[in-house]
């Protein structure tokens, strides 16, 4: 895409109608772009009074839910440093860990998978420590596995607050030119949930709806093009029946 | 910011007898919901139940409208909710109003929502069906007739018919621009140009983020 093209993106990314690799696209622009930055924050002040139109009274219950559920819950601490974006790039791979991760796959669960149309994903880079709250949620559920030679990666499920995230240890580099690629199963799709960053301990927010989940898979991708649907082998399968 | 300290013993219990929503009547003027967002960053829940009534019409209608499923649009709003008190410290008024920030999270929350899998049937819905109303309740009723929202459906009036269209399926549909071209039969690619003129007409016109 064109930088003339990309520009003409500033409204349709106000009103969050840009698909998710459009979405990473103008997002990476942006952070570039002042001129953009400034008309995309000045578009989202006009699309918030469309909300002026569509005003509905909430239950009495939702009060009392909102209240009680954030009496746990610590606000972030203010940005007081340039933040880095926290966005889930691809990162090249170290090639020298390549035989390590043949043995890790080698004694994965061999699992089909099959997929549907979906829609690759990008963290959410507005809240960057919401990994925290659904690790402590009081509802979360932990799936844990130990790959050989120790690595392990934990999966925490929050329900109420509809997140899921992973945690790796130890984990051996995807093989150069790959990546790892989350997944949620829905019913019987998976559907993209987010590529998993570089390095052997990370805590990834899965995208999509982990509430209504019935598990997740994390499989190895080519590297650079986030696939709509599962291509690559199956490392693991994380199923949420208990 | 000592006025936005936790009330004193014998106000309205938030626990035990919960206020009606509409005991805080949403209002533009007040309370001032950036100072309520500060608060709410330094952990001030009574200052997040201040934020919740006067913004809870706005974000439940929000979500109702783009998910049409009062369940679901719960469930959106309590996530949003939760979302903005954990980054209250991090509204920067510099950016943008607090309303516009706050709606943000809960649009985008929507949208989500709607494009997942689970949601996959929605997306069957057709332009006319999209179109009929939501049903409302009394209190949208009377918003109805707010300044604001007259204001904001006049500004709407001045589009052009599909900047109009375009820009409603995206905000209230949820529908990605290509999606949008389709469904008016535009050429591919034009679509995201009519939202966003359409966002910089009504943005002229009501004289917001300047």
């Amino acid at each position: 895409m064109s930088d003339i093209d990309i520009h003409a993106l500033s409204g349709a990314y106000a009103v969050d109608a840009l698909d998710d690799s459009e979405r990473a696209q103008f997002e990476r622009h942006l952070a570039e772009c002042p001129a953009c930055t400034s008309e995309v924050a000045s578009l989202r002040e006009a699309s918030a009074l469309l909300a002026e139109t569509t005003l509905a009274t909430p239950s009495a219950e939702l009060r009392d839910r909102v209240l009680a559920g954030i009496s746990n819950v610590r606000p972030l601490p203010p940005v007081v440093s340039q933040p880095e974006p926290a966005e889930a790039t691809v990162i090249a791979l170290e090639p020298r860990r390549r035989r390590r991760v043949v043995t890790f796959l080698a004694a994965a669960a061999a699992a089909v998978v099959i997929g549907t149309g979906g829609i690759v994903w990008q963290q959410h880079d507005d809240h960057p420590s919401v990994t925290y709250a659904v690790i402590h949620a009081p509802d979360a559920q932990r799936f844990t596995k130990t790959f050989p030679g120790g690595a392990t990666a934990t999966v925490y499920r929050s329900k109420r607050l509809n997140e899921a995230v992973i945690v790796t240890r130890d984990m051996p580099a995807a093989p150069s030119g790959h990546a790892y690629a989350l997944w949620l199963q829905q019913g019987d799709a998976m559907v993209p949930a987010g590529l998993m960053p570089n390095g052997p301990d990370n805590e990834v927010l899965l995208h999509g709806d982990a509430a209504t989940a019935a598990g997740v898979g994390i499989t190895v991708e080519a590297a650079g093009e986030e696939p709509a649907t599962p291509q690559g082998d199956v490392v693991a399968l994380f199923s949420f029946d208990t | 910011m000592d006025r936005f300290r936790p009330v004193a013993d014998g106000a309205p219990s938030e626990e035990g007898a919960p206020e009606a929503p509409d005991q805080h009547r949403p209002d533009l003027a007040a309370p001032d919901l950036g100072e309520l967002l500060k608060a709410c960053g330094r952990g001030d829940e009574s200052a997040f139940a201040r934020l919740y009534d006067a913004t809870s019409t706005r974000v439940v209608g929000l979500a109702l409208r783009v998910v049409r499923d009062r369940a679901q649009a719960e469930e959106v709003a309590q996530e949003a909710f939760l979302d903005i008190w954990k980054n209250s410290g991090r509204f920067d008024p510099a950016k943008g109003s607090p309303l516009g920030w706050l709606l943000t999270i809960v649009h985008r929350k929507a949208v989500d929502r709607v494009r997942s899998a689970e949601a996959a049937t929605r997306r069957d819905a057709t332009y006319h069906h999209q179109n009929q109303p939501v049903e409302h309740d009394s209190t949208a009723e009377a918003a109805t007739a707010s300044l604001e929202a007259h204001r904001v459906r006049q500004a709407l009036g001045d589009l052009t018919e599909v900047q109009r269209q375009a820009l409603e399926l995206a905000y209230f549909g949820g529908y990605t621009h290509t999606e949008v071209a389709t469904m008016l039969e535009l050429p591919v690619g034009t679509a995201k140009t009519r939202i966003r003129d359409g966002l910089i007409r009504l943005r002229d016109t009501m004289g917001v983020g300047s």
